[in-house]
């Protein structure tokens, strides 16, 4: 008869934080997008509250001063402090971000759900004119459309508008054909045969499984708010008083700065808009591996 | 198969239709009238008389049709537009729209065509390595600085190119098509090699920042791709791995991005107009970005008429590639 | 004559997020020459992976941790990666589940028997290939017009068979059969069946048929093990293993088998199949077993062999060996 104690069943399980930063590890571009974000949106808020946003417009400080103690960002020709003017520039950018982002993606939700839930004509209807609208190059009619306004109606949330008006068939068509895979699967069936009613079935069993592809169409959107207004800003259409990233760089152009050897003030927001625009696409690309199952890989 | 292109052919026009209405109904918000801007421009130059302007302006604005009402003015377009006509440039009056399209035409044609089919080609590739397992480690992380890169728009790279390589580097020219001082010859190699260096830094303004596209999506595709069955028995018989990356792997993940390539040219033609004025680039850009100072509506409606109706051919077009690429798509 | 195959103590781990699993844990059998062998169980008694092990084509998280797979004298274990390419196909060959899915759909069934054998044998003519490869479509019955057709322009029966006709292009020593008729018809599964022994037959090659269709394995194979948990229970003749089964899960297994005689009457096994990350120690069956002993709590049974040639994993034996 053999003494021995009971053999305990083998279980080897890694902590819970092993498990984040293995994670972390694995996803590494989700990680430092949204590390470069946060420290964006630190310095933005940092610099509201502590700087005096007046000199982030014209004839506030000395011009044309290279980056110093005083000026950590250096002085345009207009006499801004650049260091304020990233600030105002990066807040009114992420307004813009946000805003065209939330309004695309809620349009893009709402019109592609609806077209895919309820199906029929309306279906026809929302996806024609989504593959109608497709094709025409929305950047060029937004500066069309920036360049008919009248200067002093171009502010930062006309500009939100001109970027939305193009940029919502993306996220419908997306969402639509995500909601059309989800109706077709067992669940919703299921959920249908139980008694649930429309609205039940829309908010418990669609719309979580929506989510992954929701925050990635928002993503996107910001990113493409933010390029469309740097785009239209950069070629002088934007609010021009406003110290928008591509207004400081439009301005930079036409005063030959490079030329003139004022390299510090076309870098700044040259390197802060490079910075946004990376860390969302990275973030995007870490988005996209949650969303795709298979990425994952353990080891 | 008549059906599908009679169906195709509706959509073509359907994007035509609705691209003319959103063009011509923009510029009209503005107050801007074409005719005044020029003679405003002349008037600075000589001496006009206020009166004597508003005369000729009056006159211009019958002949050209612009002080009819609005509607009438949409219907006569809308027809002018099933003729082919798409009329003259106010600003530049006598030349008709058409021939500043045809004129500029083949060099945006050249840069887009180069830019897109490269950044195809190489974001597509890079896309398939990343994802590929067995790619060495050092060949998968090549793609990450373009997925970067797609942080730069075209606009900036192209500030950032001129300034780093044209200006400081001197490694390649400032702008133009061709050298100064130069006489296009066709016809000698020396001077097409100059055209050539003159496309680089445009080029590669537009080429870095697109290639990340292609990559992600390539790589999200390939990542798909791998867990298939196909690829999987693949290696239960014993191919290697080149062939399983080219014939298993790669053959099937390129065929969704395809469809994605006519989009992708759309999308590229915005950021290419700005990069030609930026480069002074002979392309559709530098007339279109006159045309929209002065509100020159005609030319403005020519050219983004010209390119939606490129693009949305070029996207119709694909569907019939297509199933010449996927087999399975081929008895329809 | 030696066995064509031999497997001594395979051992595969799996680590997870969330443990480690041992998939297959310390596995031994042999086969002759055109023997047929059975693999039945559960899902995620490691059947499968046993499959994937003997082609060493197990990815992370999972590792082969220990053992031998030795097909006509070659330890594949042991092999380089350029040389185990080799080995597969040609040595051991893998008819794989589902073939819906198993072909390329962009390039001709042909092709892709042509590329197979190219991996191989570079050096063939085209005249050669071209044989081969009509011959592999004779032999499982498919009109020499498959070579040039697509994928998705061949049936499911069609399609497995195309799958078995790679399968056999280089007459490997070793054919597993990975549940090859499941998604299929019943008069398919036959046509399937039958063209895996008649390809079998021809080449002389031993065969595993991996399944959990009992009524299929007593029609078609020799021998039968049996897997729980990742380990082998019991291997003996399909006789032996229909008539009188040793292992107490083999006997459950038999007499939950639907039967004539008592109509209406289902058997099933009490409990359910425990997670690979929290295995019951000692013999890992001892919950559900209906004969269980103090010492199957405490102590992995060994492998034993009885007189009779079967082998077992059961402390109920353990004299009689």
């Amino acid at each position: 008869m053999t003494t021995a104690t009971l053999a305990q069943p083998e279980v080897i399980q890694p902590s819970r934080l092993t498990l984040v930063l293995r994670y972390m590890r694995r996803n590494k571009g989700l990680v430092i997008g949204t590390f470069i974000l946060l420290l964006l949106v630190i310095f933005t808020i940092h610099g509201t509250l502590t700087a005096d946003l007046k000199h982030a417009y014209p004839i506030s400080v000395k011009s044309k001063q290279p980056p110093s103690w005083q000026f950590p960002l250096g002085t345009d020709f207009f006499g801004r402090d650049l260091y304020v003017a990233m600030v105002v520039g990066l807040k009114e950018t992420a307004i813009i971000g946000v805003l065209a982002g939330a309004l695309g993606t809620l349009i893009g939700v709402v019109l592609g759900f609806i077209s895919a839930y309820f199906g029929g004509w309306l279906d026809l209807i929302i996806k024609g004119i989504c593959q109608i609208l497709t094709p025409i190059p929305a950047l060029l009619i937004q500066v069309i459309i920036a360049g008919s306004l009248d200067k002093r109606d171009v502010t930062i949330y006309t500009m939100a508008f001109v970027v939305v008006l193009l940029a919502w068939m993306g996220p419908t068509l997306v969402i639509r054909s995500q909601v059309l895979t989800m109706k077709e699967r067992q669940f919703v069936a299921v959920a249908k045969l139980s008694g649930m009613g429309d609205l039940g079935i829309i908010f418990s069993e669609i719309l979580p499984n929506l989510l992954p592809f929701i925050a990635a169409s928002f993503v996107n959107q910001v990113f493409y708010a933010v390029f469309a207004s740097f785009y239209l800003a950069v070629l002088g259409l934007g609010p021009l008083r406003e110290p928008l990233l591509g207004n400081t760089i439009w301005a930079a152009q036409a005063q030959s700065a490079f030329f003139n050897n004022w390299w510090w003030w076309p870098l700044a927001p040259a390197l802060a808009l490079v910075l946004i625009l990376g860390s969302l696409a990275l973030i995007n690309m870490g988005m996209d591996e949650l969303a795709n199952p298979r990425i994952r890989r353990s080891e | 198969m008549v059906k599908l292109i009679i169906r195709r052919l509706l959509f073509l026009i359907m994007v035509i239709w609705a691209a003319s209405t959103i063009v011509f109904f923009i510029p009209r918000i503005s107050v801007k009238n074409p005719v005044r801007e020029r003679f405003a421009t002349l008037a600075r130059t000589g001496g006009f008389s206020p009166a004597d302007m508003e005369k000729i302006i009056a006159a211009y604005n019958v002949k050209f049709g612009l002080d009819k009402p609005l509607l009438q003015q949409y219907g006569d377009y809308m027809a002018s537009i099933a003729r082919f006509d798409l009329g003259v440039s106010y600003n530049l009056y006598p030349k008709t729209v058409m021939a500043l399209i045809m004129d500029s035409l083949p060099w945006t044609i050249v840069l887009l065509l180069v830019t897109t089919i490269l950044s195809f080609v190489i974001g597509n590739l890079l896309g398939a390595i990343a994802a590929w397992p067995r790619a060495p480690q050092w060949a998968r992380t090549i793609a990450t600085p373009f997925i970067l890169l797609q942080g730069v728009p075209p606009v900036l790279m192209g500030v950032l190119l001129l300034f780093f390589i044209g200006f400081k580097l001197k490694l390649a020219p400032l702008g133009g098509a061709y050298s100064t001082g130069v006489v296009p010859d066709w016809s000698s190699p020396a001077f097409i090699w100059d055209v050539v260096w003159h496309q680089i830094l445009p080029g590669l303004a537009l080429l870095l920042g697109s290639v990340g596209g292609w990559t992600l999506g390539m790589r999200g595709m390939g990542i798909t791709i791998q867990g298939e069955d196909y690829v999987n028995f693949a290696e239960h018989k014993g191919l290697s791995a080149y062939t399983i990356f080219k014939d298993y792997y790669l053959r099937n993940a390129l065929l969704p991005q395809v469809t994605g390539l006519a989009l992708a040219l759309g999308s590229v033609v915005s950021s290419a107009i700005v990069i030609e004025s930026q480069f002074g680039l002979p392309g559709l850009g530098r007339i279109l970005d006159a045309a929209i100072r002065s509100n020159d509506f005609l030319v403005i409606y020519g050219v983004v008429l010209f390119v939606t109706i490129a693009v949305a051919a070029l996207m119709v077009g694909m569907e019939f590639i297509y199933p010449l690429l996927d087999p399975r798509i081929r008895n329809e | 004559m030696p066995p064509v195959l031999q497997v001594n103590n395979l051992q595969v781990t799996y680590y997870t997020d969330a443990g480690r699993a041992r998939a297959l844990d310390g596995v031994n059998l042999t086969l002759n020459a055109g023997e047929k062998l059975g693999l039945v169980g559960e899902s995620g008694s490691g059947k499968s992976t046993m499959a994937l092990a003997m082609m060493r084509m197990i990815k992370p998280p999972g590792r082969i941790e220990g053992g031998q797979v030795i097909v006509d004298g070659t330890n594949l274990t042991a092999l380089s990666e350029s040389d185990m390419l080799k080995a597969r196909l040609s040595k051991i060959a893998y008819i794989p589940q589902g073939a819906m899915n198993s072909l390329n759909p962009v390039i001709r069934i042909g092709t892709q028997m042509v590329d197979a054998i190219k991996a191989h044998d570079p050096g063939a003519s085209r005249a050669n290939i071209d044989e081969r490869c009509k011959h592999a479509l004779e032999s499982v019955d498919l009109s020499a017009g498959v070579f040039k057709m697509y994928a998705h322009e061949l049936s499911g029966g069609m399609k497995q068979r195309a799958c078995i006709a790679i399968s056999i292009l280089l007459k490997p020593k070793v054919i597993i059969a990975d549940e090859p008729t499941s998604a299929l018809d019943v008069v398919t599964q036959r046509q399937v069946m039958e063209t895996i022994d008649r390809v079998q037959k021809q080449i002389g090659a031993a065969v595993i048929l991996i399944g959990h269709d009992m009524g299929l394995m007593a029609q078609f194979v020799d021998k039968v093990a049996v897997m729980y948990t990742g380990r082998l229970m019991e291997l003996s003749t399909v006789r032996e293993m229909f008539t009188e089964p040793k292992h107490p899960y083999a006997q459950a297994l038999i007499r939950s088998l639907p039967n004539l005689e008592n109509k209406g009457v289902f058997h099933g096994i009490p409990g359910m199949a425990p997670a690979l990350l929290q295995l019951p120690g000692g013999c890992t069956f001892h919950p559900r077993c209906d004969q269980v002993m103090d010492i199957c709590k405490l102590q992995r049974p060994q492998p034993i062999t009885l007189p009779g040639g079967q082998i077992l994993e059961c402390h109920l034996y353990s004299e009689k060996a």
